[in-house]
């Protein structure tokens, strides 16, 4: 078994090569990811070796990005497009949702839209406005798309190369605050399906739900919970749409409770889709209702202040808490 | 409106100019089959309007006037070209061989495509304006990647000239050199929006800021439209990169069934364009040059006809889809949230589930 240490934004550059070397057709295509190796240095080195012609350094209009990767699919290629911080996936957006998500439909299946949207999305690294977005509901929301976000070195490395084999376009969101957290990766044995949501630590209490950035977090908080007597069972999402539910409502049908955790204010969101889902199916195993804890319903603010925004241990905690609460 | 810029090889009248950068290099043959598309697809758009107006089709957005410009244009496009239209290309459509009926499974709202875009090489239709443009600048991008000499072409109007899409295709087109045609059909209105709210300068123009070639061609004139066309593909197909083609014309109908141009266009404006019909211009080359008879035109119209009545027998015949097939095709790979909606719908009796 073949392991190494890597950090996030390694495992997404070694993935990303391993895909390239795998299948001729695979390209890159974002501002700055060639000579520069992308503001991240995600696509570090894979220009030098794979040549400008599959790691393309694109002018800068993302609608293009995107608008060219889909002919690009359509001729058969795939290309895995970098939007550089989830604010300015934006200008894509009409080409993601007008013709990304549709194509296939429109074209009664002729066409296959096998391309991948890269987001370094989320908060937690004291930028300037626009650089922290979580902009995931918006296409889990759109029919037609998928929405998948690693947590782990691990999981990017070979969740971004299931993203790139997968025929369906996959908007894959990377938690830019744990870029350059170490873990172990296996460099031989994919983990699980592109989708599967990952039961990260056993529970009996409450289950608490997280993906990107916040399952560190949720897991810190399940530390200090077990202190004070409370078993959290935390389970990391990855596939956001579609989610895994099978192994949510397992874990629910369980426990009897459950937290969602994301950096996404609760209104239409992601965790709110899944309160529904869950209350749903798991009705009569409920001890108390889904809580989310998320970000405020407010433009991002000024990262000076961002930890006030973003979910802490602490807010999580209280969650839990609440949650504990409603039947003791 | 005349500019003597613009590419003319046949004037209103019929009669034959010589420009000093395009020959006319069309057989007789050759021109009375294209006048027989034009007639075709004149008539055929006609009997859409008709069957919209009788309630068979939600919608029909009409190309009458613009014949020219998308039957010279479908004409020069080589068989392992791809096309990339709008809603309104059904003469370019035509060109690429998709069945009539198929064209309008989009307008009989049972279908937002309406046909095998790998079969025609004839992507499906795109209604967000200028998008389309854009995949064929990455269509493109994929031909020079394979090294093929195949070229994309792409068609839009005068109104999605200004959509951003259309701009940044410009810029990667030119700095990818990539082998795509872009051809604007300016008819003159966007909806109800003037060119000259559109753009301060002739679009042709345009080309040259984002450094490439930008012809303005007549787009009534099938012969100038035909030799300009097939010149720019050529040159894409050889490597030298994108053309904007500005086919200049006019939408002698409304923008759709849904409008009405009386609220913002005079009759008077109408009147002088319909002495450039292009559909007549031809029909005189062919008298003069030709001798074409009144029995050929009268054979033609009679194909016409019979091809009107298959495509109203057809749309006719064109029913409500069985409702579960609203989940085909959404993925390639298998879908919980899809497979639990057909589910739901079998079981409130909305449908069998056989499909």
């Amino acid at each position: 078994m073949t392991t190494k240490t890597m950090t996030m934004a390694k495992a997404l550059n070694e993935g990303l090569r391993r895909s390239l070397e795998k299948n001729p057709k695979v390209l890159i295509m974002g501002e700055d990811v060639g000579k520069l190796g992308g503001v991240f240095r995600i696509t570090d080195g894979l220009q030098k070796d794979f040549g400008q012609d599959r790691v393309i350094d694109a002018p800068l209009a993302e609608s293009a990005i995107v608008g060219t990767a889909v002919g690009l699919a359509i001729r058969g290629y795939r290309t895995v497009c970098e939007m550089q911080f989830d604010g300015f996936v934006y200008p894509a957006f009409d080409q993601i949702v007008s013709q990304v998500a549709k194509l296939r439909k429109r074209s009664d299946g002729a066409y296959t839209m096998s391309l991948v949207i890269r987001l370094p999305f989320q908060g937690g690294i004291g930028a300037i406005e626009h650089h922290s977005e979580s902009p995931e509901a918006l296409f889990a929301h759109t029919g037609g798309l998928k929405v998948v976000s690693c947590s782990t070195p691990n999981d990017a490395y070979w969740m971004i190369q299931q993203a790139v084999e997968s025929d369906d376009p996959i908007i894959f969101c990377e938690p830019k605050s744990r870029y350059w957290e170490k873990g172990e990766v296996d460099l031989e044995n994919p983990p699980t399906g592109l989708f599967d949501a990952v039961l990260r630590r056993e529970g009996t209490d409450v289950t608490v739900l997280a993906y990107g950035s916040t399952a560190k977090t949720v897991l810190r908080a399940a530390d200090t919970a077990m202190t004070e007597g409370i078993s959290m069972e935390v389970i990391d999402l990855r596939g956001l749409s579609p989610v895994d539910i099978e192994p949510l409502v397992s874990s629910v049908q369980k426990t009897g409770r459950f937290v969602v955790v994301q950096e996404a204010p609760h209104t239409a969101s992601i965790g709110a889709s899944i309160v529904s889902e869950l209350t749903h199916r798991c009705f009569y195993s409920l001890r108390a209702p889904g809580l989310v804890v998320g970000g405020y319903h407010i433009p991002y603010p000024p990262t000076r202040i961002e930890e006030d925004y973003r979910p802490t241990v602490d807010r999580v905690l209280d969650a839990v808490d609440q949650v504990m609460g409603f039947d003791q | 409106m005349i500019d003597e810029e613009l590419v003319q090889l046949l004037t209103p009248e019929g009669l034959r100019v010589e420009h000093p950068d395009y020959t006319s290099s069309l057989s007789g043959d050759q021109i009375f089959s294209m006048y027989r598309d034009m007639a075709i697809i004149r008539r055929l758009c006609n009997e859409s309007t008709s069957l919209q107006r009788q309630g068979q089709l939600a919608l029909w957005a009409p190309i009458q006037g613009q014949e020219a410009a998308q039957i010279g244009a479908g004409r020069a496009l080589a068989p392992m070209d791809f096309t990339f239209p709008t809603y309104r290309e059904h003469g370019i459509a035509w060109c690429r061989g998709v069945p009539p009926e198929n064209m309008l499974r989009l307008f009989r709202a049972v279908s937002n495509g309406g046909w095998d875009p790998y079969k025609y090489r004839h992507s499906v239709p795109a209604i967000v304006l200028g998008n389309q443009v854009l995949n064929a600048v990455g269509y493109a991008m994929g031909i020079q990647r394979d090294g093929a000499e195949e070229a994309a072409m792409t068609f839009f109007g005068d109104g999605a000239s200004s959509q951003g899409d259309v701009l940044e295709a410009f810029v990667w087109a030119a700095s990818f050199n990539a082998p795509v045609v872009f051809f604007c059909q300016n008819n003159q209105w966007g909806i109800s929006t003037p060119m000259s709210t559109q753009s301060k300068v002739p679009l042709y123009r345009r080309a040259r800021g984002f450094g490439f070639p930008g012809i303005r061609v007549d787009g009534n004139d099938l012969l100038a439209v035909y030799e300009v066309s097939k010149a720019a593909l050529e040159n894409a197909r050889a490597g030298g990169g994108p053309t904007l083609i500005e086919a200049f014309t006019y939408r002698m109908g409304a923008h759709t069934t849904s409008d009405d141009p009386t609220r913002y266009r005079v009759d008077a404006e109408v009147e002088v364009w319909k002495h450039r019909d292009p559909v007549e211009r031809v029909k005189a080359l062919l008298v003069h040059e030709y001798k074409t008879t009144q029995g050929e035109f009268d054979a033609v119209d009679a194909e016409a006809d019979e091809l009107a009545l298959q495509l109203r027998a057809d749309v006719l015949a064109m029913g409500r889809p069985d409702p579960i097939t609203m989940f085909d095709n959404v993925f390639a790979e298998p879908n919980r949230e899809i497979d639990e909606g057909r589910q739901d719908m079998v079981e409130l009796g909305i449908s069998g589930g056989a499909h």
